[in-house]
């Protein structure tokens, strides 16, 4: 087992490396860092305006090969380099990363559970109202766009709190400035913060799995091997999810890392509608500002977020898939 | 992003039957479609969405002739009015009529949806097929660019893109749109290439001398069109939602242009006091997905009866 999932952590590098290549390329010849400071009023001379980007790194002027060695060089080192008004990426990230990661976090254990146990249910239940209802909820789900979802959580939140005469779900903000973070109530603050932009993509991700969950499972209910698991005496219940769910789980290991990205899209929606100052936030505001070596660190970031969701993924299929560790 | 489950196998979640559509006489190819239209008559739900389509599309583009107001019109006698006397769906701060913003983002979000989806269908087939017809090296460079295509984050890439064609037609946001959605459906079609390239109407054409492109124009593609025609429609409504998600953040449709996904961008803020800017738009095209992810559905059962259920 131990070489296929080197060989995947190898195979996962090599694609971070190129996306993030990619995405650092790009952003190197289309954004236009030098606009920003050309802007200024008044203009600064053009040599100072050269040295200043000299030392992001980020002038136009020098082959943007060199400046993607560069680049390449300092991440090696751990260094991401400096954002476009000369602060450290790495503070920058270090201190939004783990805003975002709450969010995705949460997001996709609680909706891949929840998803994976409706869309079983559904199969075992097919076409009965659970199932039906099922269905109807992940084709509605899927087909309104996370950011007019974000909009109706909020207005809910907000009309559930008016009914209620006092502040249950907060929606803005990751908790109420000026409060303790490590106390119990700062605590509490923070989850009251949390529910709405969670809720959100909780429900997009149970509608995602639900639906292919269930498609897994109808395969699978029809199979010789769980009528003979049924045969030799199991009851229905074991048979359905030691080997059933077991065996269906499989192919929705693959959707994990999909799911992962998909949910970070998802996060920089609800960021920018709950007022989190995460990295999706952090990834719009950049390309606005033509801050180059910041879009790359975001992509990295995600890039890594997809790497360990992809091999996390693999370790379930080495785990339920005993043709794997042979 | 290959995991194992997919590594060797190509997804064949959808198998099309294989008679040679091309090669059977006229009458008999006709009533293949006939019989796959009456399937579709049966299915209350998509007739419903293929109704809803129809009519959105009828009035986002009839609207500029029966609304009183158009979209670049300023009414400065309502500012912020709720829907009623000549503003049906209200007015906005400026005084926009939001009945005639909303048509003209539809007949966008419309255009950019329909034009999308055909070409990343059409790049799918065409890459797809070549890549499983002739093999080789041009097999290995085509999955190459397949799968590097697939790593990239394609939100992230359009957005880093979006500074470049600001000012520029949105067509070329459109190909950008379309340029990462045709993957996945390449694969599949490489798949069925791969099988189809050996049955014995595509070995006579060969030995009778036909060229290798036309074999996978007249032979091939004919052959897979059911699967085709199910994955533009689905491509349309992925479209229109990736254009609202990229608009949203201004990475998409540029102003003076107007689209569902810019509307929702602008008017999100103001869901709570001034419902009627945010509703009626995201409104419209929460239904008009809908309607189209109905259709799908309804072709993909209408062309293959035995699929279990809604993949």
């Amino acid at each position: 087992m131990a070489p296929f999932l080197l060989r995947r952590l190898g195979y996962l590098l090599c694609l971070v490396v190129i996306s993030t290549s990619v995405a650092y390329l790009l952003a190197a010849t289309q954004l236009r860092p030098r606009a920003r400071y050309e802007g200024r009023n008044p203009p600064p001379p053009a040599a100072v305006v050269d040295a200043t980007l000299d030392a992001l790194n980020m002038n136009d002027k020098v082959p943007v090969l060199t400046r993607y060695r560069r680049w390449a060089g300092g991440l090696l080192r751990g260094d991401l380099g400096r954002t476009i008004d000369n602060q450290p990426v790495n503070a920058e990230i270090s201190r939004r990363m783990w805003v975002s990661l709450r969010l995705v976090l949460v997001g996709a254990f609680i909706g891949t559970f929840l998803g994976v146990a409706a869309g079983a249910y559904g199969a075992v239940k097919q076409y009965q109202w659970s199932d039906r209802l099922l269905t109807v909820f992940s084709f509605v789900v899927l087909s309104i766009p996370a950011v007019v979802l974000g909009v109706l959580f909020k207005n809910a939140g907000i009309g559930l709190n008016n009914a209620l005469g006092f502040k249950l779900l907060y929606t803005t903000g990751e908790m109420t400035p000026g409060m303790d973070p490590l106390s119990w109530a700062g605590l509490v603050n923070r989850v009251a913060h949390l529910v709405l932009p969670s809720l959100v993509l909780i429900v997009i991700a149970i509608a995602f799995y639900g639906r292919y969950q269930r498609n897994a499972m109808l395969d699978v209910l029809g199979s010789d091997f769980l009528r003979t698991a049924r045969a030799k005496g199991l009851s229905r219940s074991r048979a359905l999810i030691t080997h059933g769910l077991r065996t269906a789980l499989i192919p929705m290991a693959t959707f994990f890392a999909y799911e992962f990205a998909m949910l970070f899209v998802g996060a920089t929606f609800t960021e920018r509608l709950f007022g989190w100052h995460g990295m999706g936030e952090y990834f719009v505001q950049s390309v606005t500002k033509n801050d180059v070596n910041s879009v790359a660190g975001v992509t990295l970031f995600v890039g890594v977020l997809v790497l360990i969701a992809g091999f996390l993924s693999d370790l379930a299929y080495a785990a339920l898939d005993p043709r794997v560790r042979v | 992003m290959n995991t194992p489950g997919t590594q060797d196998t190509e997804p064949t979640a959808y198998q099309p039957p294989l008679a040679d559509a091309s090669l059977l006489p006229e009458e008999e190819a006709s009533s293949r479609l006939q019989l796959v239209w009456k399937r579709f008559l049966r299915q209350r739900l998509a007739l419903v969405g293929l109704v809803v389509v129809a009519l959105l599309f009828a009035v986002a583009y009839l609207s500029p002739f029966i609304s009183p107001w158009q979209y670049n019109q300023l009414d400065f006698n309502a500012f912020l009015e709720p829907p009623g006397g000549s503003h049906w769906f209200g007015t906005t701060q400026n005084g926009f009529d939001v009945f005639a913003l909303t048509m003209r983002g539809m007949q966008k979000s419309l255009v950019i949806g329909l034009l999308g989806a055909l070409m990343a269908t059409a790049l799918a087939a065409t890459v797809g097929a070549f890549a499983g017809y002739f093999g080789g090296a041009v097999n290995t460079a085509l999955v190459t660019l397949i799968d590097l295509l697939m790593v990239l984050p394609a939100f992230l890439i359009i957005a880093i893109l979006s500074p470049s064609f600001r000012g520029h037609t949105w067509l070329i946001f459109v190909g950008l749109l379309a340029a990462f959605q045709w993957m996945v459906t390449a694969r599949i079609v490489r798949g069925m290439t791969l099988s189809l390239r050996e049955r014995e109407f595509v070995h006579a054409a060969r030995f009778m001398g036909v060229p290798g492109w036309k074999i996978i124009f007249r032979h091939i593609l004919p052959n897979m069109a059911s699967l085709l025609i199910i994955d533009a429609t689905i491509n349309v409504s992925s479209l229109i939602l990736a254009e609202v998600g990229l608009s949203f953040f201004g990475f998409g449709v540029q102003p003076p242009d107007v689209s569902l996904g810019t509307l929702i961008g602008d008017y999100a803020g103001a869901a709570l006091t001034f419902p009627w800017e945010f509703y009626f738009p995201a409104g419209l095209l929460v239904v008009l997905v809908l309607a189209i992810n109905l259709v799908g559905d309804g072709l993909r059962d209408a062309f293959d009866p035995n699929t279990q259920g809604r993949a």
